[in-house]
């Protein structure tokens, strides 16, 4: 469903992704790891356009990411993603951050978005709040609302950039929890996490970037036991070490 | 030793009954007895049963009245235009941010005292023919309507700093979230950027108005008589110089100060609830 090939991109002289191969089937999850500036959350916004790429083709559903003419809302519209910072918007209540595109992307009517964002807040276990805005929320609601927002639009796809990283680590089980359930449901998702935990329990592949490259891409299990490359088996040893 | 005043209030607070409201003093003559008000006791001037407190009065009302019509009226040029150019320059778009860039540059670095000579003496030889004739012979009002563009587009130019300022202090992330559902450029600033930078700008906003109405004072000098202007011309007529400038300064004092109450009302109106707003109490 997400075909990545060869893809290159550079600031300036700084070239953040080189040659990146890999792709997600439907049904697939995915999770993405390595250090800091590795080139994780670049790759991730490169798969729907939210940062441009040099070199190299992204496909998401047979439609073309770098291509000029593609109708990148439109392409967006499709992929649910989740940030870091969880990105609400803060003059809206949850129940409003939820309905907004469904109202201006999808066209749907007040009455129709309000039920299915109600469904959705369910889903996630924050009926309750509602009609909260953002700044009245715990850091791990704010994420579920956000999980809930990005499935409003029904995608085919969910994406989310190290979703628990900004939590407090009483809020971190509450959100992939919501995550689990997505996975066993058969949602396609690319994740990218430190949760080793979490990718453990659901994920079928695991991709290790560092400096830019794919360095390793294992099934799970064969990951976290026979990494191959030294810079991998470093990682592991130094996150999985507590 | 310095010389003791003698505060004279009544030029502007005393109305006498019999006075004609039409017996104004041209412009350009003396009043009656004007001079008999320096140095001499209160109550003197209106002694001599001269009909000088009202037009004195009515000339105040007329600039405070110009002083706002002319206020709002750039304001809303200030604010309309300023929020185009603010947005403007935050645009992908390099040619639309270096026309709006320019822009700001070109107003905001000549004084305004230039600027308003500039519209009402150049600009309209610059206009095509038939245009500048209009402008210089048939728009009523000319120098009020040239105050209220000078006015308009300098502060717009202050008012794009600010709104841009605004967009720029919202995360880049609140973007990106706007655009990975599928939002278009202008749909995030209309739904996301707009809302929560005009909130967060409101203070700076309220200054710049501020300064509108005290700016408009400028306009005097191409022949605006609002409240400085009018001030001056009684001051001249009756030299109750320190009466007048004082009534002057506390009217643009309260005016400023309406000015700020009601902003403050509206801060507080659309703060985000769990967010902390100056002005919320």
């Amino acid at each position: 469903m997400i075909e990545i090939e060869n893809v290159s991109k550079w600031y300036g002289d700084f070239r953040v992704l080189a040659e990146c191969s890999t792709s997600v089937a439907k049904g697939d999850v995915v999770v993405v790891c390595g250090p800091s500036g590795s080139g994780k959350s670049t790759l991730l916004k490169c798969v729907n356009g939210l940062e441009p790429f040099q070199e190299g083709t992204i496909t998401v559903d047979g439609v073309s990411v770098g291509d000029k003419g593609t109708n990148l809302p439109k392409l967006r519209s499709r992929i649910g993603m989740v940030f870091q910072n969880f990105e609400l918007f803060p003059h809206m209540t949850a129940l409003q951050n939820i309905c907004l595109s469904q109202m201006k992307v999808l066209g749907r009517g007040p009455d129709e978005a309000e039920e299915r964002s109600m469904k959705l807040l369910e889903r996630v276990g924050i009926t309750e709040h509602a009609h909260k805005h953002p700044a009245q929320l715990s850091g791990g609601q704010q994420q579920r609302v956000a999980i809930a927002r990005a499935l409003a639009m029904d995608p085919i796809a969910m994406m989310f950039d190290e979703p628990t990283s900004a939590l407090d680590p009483e809020m971190i089980s509450e959100v992939l929890d919501v995550m689990v359930d997505l996975a066993k449901e058969g949602m396609t998702m690319i994740v990218v996490t430190h949760e080793m935990g979490f990718a453990r329990k659901v994920a079928h592949r695991v991709v290790f970037m560092d400096e830019g490259r794919i360095v390793e891409e294992a099934q799970t299990e064969a990951f976290f036991t026979t990494a191959r490359h030294e810079r991998t088996q470093m990682f592991l040893s130094k996150i999985l070490e507590h | 030793m310095a010389m003791k005043y003698n505060w004279d209030w009544s030029i502007i607070l005393c109305r006498s009954p019999e006075e004609e409201p039409t017996a104004a003093v041209e412009p350009g003559t003396l009043a009656p007895d004007a001079t008999s008000a320096v140095g001499g006791g209160a109550g003197q001037f209106f002694d001599t049963g001269a009909s000088c407190a009202q037009p004195y009065f009515d000339w105040i009302v007329s600039g405070v009245s110009w002083t706002i019509i002319v206020a709002c009226a750039a304001w809303v040029i200030t604010f309309s235009l300023g929020s185009i150019i603010g947005i403007a320059r935050t645009v992908d778009q390099p040619v639309v941010r270096a026309v709006a860039t320019a822009y700001v540059e070109f107003f905001r670095n000549i004084p305004l005292l230039l600027q308003m000579f500039l519209w009402f003496f150049v600009v309209p030889e610059l206009l095509p023919e038939d245009a500048g004739r209009w402008v210089k012979r048939e728009l009523p009002l000319p120098e009020y309507w040239t105050a209220i563009v000078c006015l308009g587009m300098y502060h717009a130019s202050r008012t794009a700093e600010q709104v841009r300022a605004g967009i720029e202090s919202i995360p880049r992330g609140q973007t990106q979230a706007g655009l990975a559902m599928g939002l278009t450029q202008f749909q995030v600033y209309r739904h996301v950027l707009l809302p929560v930078s005009y909130r967060i700008i409101i203070p700076p906003l309220t200054s710049d108005f501020m300064g509108i109405f005290k700016n408009s004072s400028v306009a005097l000098t191409i022949g605006v008589m609002e409240l400085t202007a009018q001030s001056r011309q009684i001051a001249e007529y009756t030299f109750n110089i320190f009466e007048i400038f004082t009534v002057a300064t506390l009217i643009y004092m309260v005016v400023t100060l309406i000015v700020v109450t009601v902003m403050r009302f509206v801060e507080a109106k659309v703060r985000i609830p769990g967010t902390i707003a100056m002005g919320a109490d």
